[in-house]
């Protein structure tokens, strides 16, 4: 069975085996085994490679300024890149990104510059980025509210006539919540144009896969749905292009949701505060890290001669240059003001609160004018 | 400004409403269990789907998160939803959807986000409803940050109440008391219809102001009726906006009567007029002549059917309470 020949109309169990068109070794697997899909052009390639390198060099440093303390808190997606950045770079401008907390670097991806992206995890303000301006969500702490969101706002589009799409991350633990099902039954109902990407990298915090469903894989739920499925190697971005490209030329196209599993790997503990060594075996964690998506899209691009010295050289030039950039944003102190506390919560100001924004101003006056005087 | 003719029904009112908010506004969308082909199991939403076609009101699957969760979605893209809850107590579960999201998506946005939303709950009992059926869930909305909560009281209100409703910006939690659906007109003030957010004096007196909302609007004037037979002057307050509170027309009205009793049909334990009784005391305590009261349902689940009457609220409960005062004159 094609991938390619499965439609909206009549759904079918997805293929048990994950669909690579670069194996981890690099090598791009034979023609038969493509399933009707054709590589990525090498310029493609050639930029999600980029992509994916920045990403990783800016997640180190936000991990490392996190362990100084510059952070509250950081959830890596460091060994997910393919599934992160592979996703954003297959969508256009005009389509919605609705992300989780894990998915920062996709959300970069899109443009949001670092202070805005950090603010939540920095403290300075819960959601930094306009919404609007990037077409991105913030990002969904509470697990799997989001895919409604995402459905919704499809559902707008849809009725309004604007040929976009919205995509949704959403983590294996996720789909165990009534919100991922009553999210992918409203868009199989409604036919919205929405592709769900279910990150599966095994674990929820400390809970691996095995706990949260019996099913065979979690892209087989989608048959349920009476929407097409997909299971696809998330180490593999030349598969996760190719994938949600297609997916998403058919949900603009009027033919529906679609739900893409990709099969990847935590490879950082869940946040800083996390203790994997009492739930995973570090021998899996190399294992996985011999399958790194970076790492085989080098190789790969190194032996079709895409890739030489000079170019890695200055992409990693770049990734550095980025890094300190963005570590020189995050040790100047954001500003933060105690009346915008009150300020967004209704568009029309209400007088409790201005009375308690004024009695929070008396306060502070009074504290600072003590301090004065001490 | 109304466009239909005067409603006959609460029920009515409400459909003319969202009728008239369907014509004007394009971007206005209705959707919910049962709303489409049946016009709701309380027929609020009846002939709507025929008039403007499932592109506007259309049927969802029963799933209450999913629809609140997907009208936040539709909000975020310009458009205004207004879903129905069916019954109070089915609004639990997406009460992680209201309040983790639609009360705080302008806030954590810093207002770059508003999410014109109109969540229509029928509520609170009185109509011999079976378990589940005739909870009154304001307080658990009234509690959180970033929700606007009404209520009206009768059909009138509830025409002027819902358009406003619509046309806000920010989300409102829209209780119905579904035992006045059937309400006809005739209590309601006459001339322009008074803000939402505004309270109203529905009846003047000068001994004691009671405070009521939604269904015990009509409690209270039987209250008043029955007072003045007693020589007993009673003020009767219909809230409509539950948050935000109009904290000058009810201290107005106390600090003229200086005793007042807070009337609803929810546990009392927490409740909402815990909330009146504490804001009123601490603006008004020197204009207290005695503690502020509450008449509410007893600190217990609602009841089944045949026992409800021992659990509303009644004019002989709140004329007893009066009595327990001391009365200097």
């Amino acid at each position: 069975m094609s991938l390619t020949e499965e439609t909206s109309a009549r759904a079918v169990l997805p293929d048990a085996e994950a669909f690579t068109l670069i194996d981890a070794s690099g090598a791009a697997v034979p023609i038969d085994r493509r399933r009707g899909y054709e590589l990525p052009d090498v310029e493609v390639l050639k930029e999600l490679y980029r992509r994916m390198v920045i990403a990783r060099r800016w997640e180190t440093q936000v991990t490392a300024l996190t362990r100084q303390g510059r952070l509250s808190t950081y959830p890596s997606a460091r060994g997910q890149e393919a599934s992160e950045i592979g996703t954003v770079m297959a969508m256009q401008e005009t389509d919605w990104l609705f992300p989780t907390y894990r998915d920062s670097i996709a959300v970069g991806t899109r443009g949001v510059v670092t202070a805005e992206l950090l603010s939540g995890f920095r403290g300075d303000w819960h959601s930094g980025w306009d919404p609007k301006e990037h077409r991105i969500a913030p990002q969904a702490t509470p697990l799997a509210t989001q895919v409604l969101h995402a459905v919704g706002l499809a559902m707008a589009a849809k009725l309004k006539g604007d040929p976009i799409a919205t995509v949704t991350f959403i983590g294996d633990g996720a789909t165990s919540e009534g919100d991922a099902h009553e999210g992918f039954n409203f868009a199989g109902v409604w036919q919205t144009p929405t592709v769900f990407i279910i990150q599966n990298n095994q674990f929820a915090i400390s809970v691996p896969i095995a706990k949260q469903t019996r099913a065979r894989m979690l892209a087989d739920k989608a048959v349920g749905y009476g929407i097409p499925g997909y299971h696809v190697d998330g180490n593999d971005i030349a598969a996760v292009f190719a994938v949600v490209t297609e997916a998403l030329d058919r949900a603009r196209s009027g033919g529906g949701p679609t739900m893409i599993e990709c099969l990847t790997y935590r490879i950082e503990p869940h946040t800083n505060s996390d203790d994997p060594s009492r739930y995973r075996d570090a021998a899996d964690v190399e294992a996985w890290k011999a399958r790194d998506p970076i790492a085989r899209l080098e190789r790969y691009l190194t032996t079709e001669g895409a890739l030489d010295d000079e170019l890695r050289a200055s992409i990693e030039e770049e990734s550095e240059r980025i890094a300190a950039a963005m570590r020189e944003a995050m040790n100047r102190e954001p500003a933060i003001d105690p009346m915008e506390l009150f300020e967004h919560v209704y568009n029309e100001p209400r007088a409790s609160l201005l009375e308690q924004r004024d009695a929070l101003k008396a306060e502070l006056e009074d504290a600072h004018d003590a301090g004065a005087v001490s | 400004m109304a466009k239909t003719a005067k409603p006959l029904t609460m029920a009515a009112a409400l459909n003319s409403a969202m009728r008239d908010a369907l014509d004007e506004d394009p971007n206005v969308v209705i959707f919910g269990e049962d709303v489409g082909q049946l016009g709701g199991v309380f027929r609020v939403t009846s002939g709507l789907l025929a008039e403007f076609g499932e592109d506007r009101v259309w049927d969802s699957p029963l799933a209450e998160s999913g629809i609140i969760g997907t009208a936040i979605g539709m909000a975020m893209y310009g458009m205004r939803p207004i879903v129905e809850m069916q019954f109070d107590a089915f609004s639990y579960p997406a009460f992680e959807q209201i309040v983790s999201h639609v009360a705080k998506m302008r806030n954590r946005t810093r207002g770059r986000v508003s999410l014109p939303i109109v969540i229509r709950i029928p509520t609170s009992g009185g109509i011999g409803g079976v378990e589940h059926h005739s909870d009154s869930s304001e307080a658990y909305w009234t509690h959180t940050p970033g929700l606007t909560v009404v209520t009206p009281s009768n059909p009138a209100d509830a025409y002027s109440m819902l358009r406003e409703a619509i046309a806000s910006d920010d989300p409102v939690i829209f209780l119905e008391p579904k035992s006045h659906y059937w309400m006809k007109e005739g209590t309601e003030q006459s001339g322009p219809p008074l803000p939402m957010n505004k309270a109203a004096v529905v009846r003047e007196g000068t001994d004691v102001t009671l405070i009521s909302y939604g269904p015990t609007v009509a409690v209270a004037l039987k209250t008043a009726e029955l007072a003045e037979e007693e020589d007993l002057s009673v003020e009767v307050i219909d809230l409509r906006s539950l948050s935000p509170f109009d904290d000058e027309t009810v201290c107005a009205s106390v600090r003229k009567t200086s005793r007042s009793v807070v009337i609803h049909e929810a546990a009392q334990f927490g409740g909402y007029g815990a909330e009146v009784a504490a804001r009123v005391t601490e603006r008004e305590f020197y204009h207290l002549a005695a503690p502020i009261l509450r008449i509410t349902g007893a600190d217990i689940p609602f009841p089944a059917p045949l026992l409800e009457k021992y659990y509303l609220p009644t004019p002989e409960r709140i004329l007893n309470a009066m009595s327990t005062w001391e009365w200097d004159d």
